[in-house]
């Protein structure tokens, strides 16, 4: 039904020709392009400033960007984990670390010139085989898949992965938190340092003090208390 | 309509926009880093594309485990790169020839 028919259909009522009009915007798919376009468009801010800080910056925008899309893909435990954990953690991590480095920019940033030409032709080059093989025989395309279905009311993303967590990949999950855990340790054990000047308890040897080693008795003549003094 | 071929077009210009940025900043460790993640995210957009249109919540799944090793390596990677730059006093990878014969 084309607009002008719809118009002439609903001459008086005007908010529910609004309300039908909006009906019609295809809110999936401005979503899509608008955070895609945030996306690239971060991506690309990432790769090409040259602090570093600006560079986590980005890398937050595109973060943020993938988990509205994931959103859109009704994966919502994954969005709201990628926000939490990568945005809310790792970046952090990443710019903690930047900041507290005192680095000197200039000659990280030589070569990027000379570098740009044959980074934009693998990138375009291996752009163009991928798109080839999503786009060749219209294999993903329309019609290739079922439309997904919508989910009845009620369904819980996060229940249902969790489900499978804890039924089917269990092995899975708990190497992974072993896997966490070894990170912890290695993260803590590489950056650890002994030094030398900073005083520190050792309780073994508190604990094992004997009394010799703390109160030591001498025998002295006794001296009366004025007999220090100079007068 | 939007249907699979577009998200995996959106990953697979991220995948590329990561590998030009690891070409482009191969001075910088702390980038190349953050090129890794890009990447990373690039290939679970594909994971999370794949699950939505099989209808099939194992990619998802996939997809929560590699968020997991990737917060990892983040992690020893980042405190690689502090004894690196305390030892050295810099990151810039052109220097770190040692093992160079």
């Amino acid at each position: 039904m084309t607009d002008s028919k719809r118009k002439l259909l609903l001459p008086v009522n005007r908010t529910l020709r609004t309300v039908e009009g909006m009906m019609d915007l295809p809110i999936q798919e401005i979503v899509f392009y608008l955070f895609s376009l945030v996306m690239i468009a971060a991506a690309t801010g990432v790769i090409t400033v040259r602090n570093p800080v600006y560079a986590a910056l980005f890398l937050v925008l595109t973060f943020f960007s993938a988990a509205a899309i994931w959103i859109l893909l009704e994966a919502e435990f994954l969005a709201i984990v990628l926000i939490v954990v990568y945005v809310g953690a790792v970046m952090v991590l990443f710019l903690f670390v930047v900041m507290m480095l005192d680095i000197n920019l200039a000659p990280l940033k030589e070569g990027f010139i000379g570098y740009l030409p044959v980074g934009i032709l693998v990138a375009v080059a291996m752009g163009a085989e991928l798109l080839t093989v999503i786009w060749a025989k219209d294999r993903f395309g329309e019609g290739s898949f079922p439309d997904p279905v919508a989910h009845a009311e009620g369904y819980s993303n996060t229940a249902a992965i969790g489900e499978r967590l804890y039924t089917q990949f269990l092995l899975p999950f708990e190497v992974a938190g072993i896997i966490l855990l070894v990170a912890i340790v290695a993260a803590v054990a590489l950056t650890l340092r002994k030094r030398p000047d900073v005083k520190t308890q050792i309780p073994a040897q508190q604990v094992r003090v004997k009394r010799d080693e703390r109160v030591r008795l001498v025998s002295m003549e006794s001296e009366s208390p004025d007999s220090g003094r100079g007068d | 309509m939007l249907t699979l071929a577009h998200f995996l077009t959106l990953g697979a210009i991220l995948f590329c926009l990561s590998v030009a940025g690891i070409f482009l900043n191969r001075k910088n460790v702390i980038i190349l880093l953050m090129c890794i993640e890009l990447m990373l995210l690039a290939v679970n957009m594909n994971f999370v594309a794949f699950s939505r249109f099989l209808d099939n919540l194992d990619g998802q799944v996939f997809v929560f485990f590699i968020l997991t090793v990737a917060a990892a390596e983040a992690a020893i990677g980042l405190a690689i790169l502090v004894v690196l730059f305390r030892n050295r006093g810099t990151i810039n990878v052109s220097e770190l020839d040692d093992l160079k014969g």
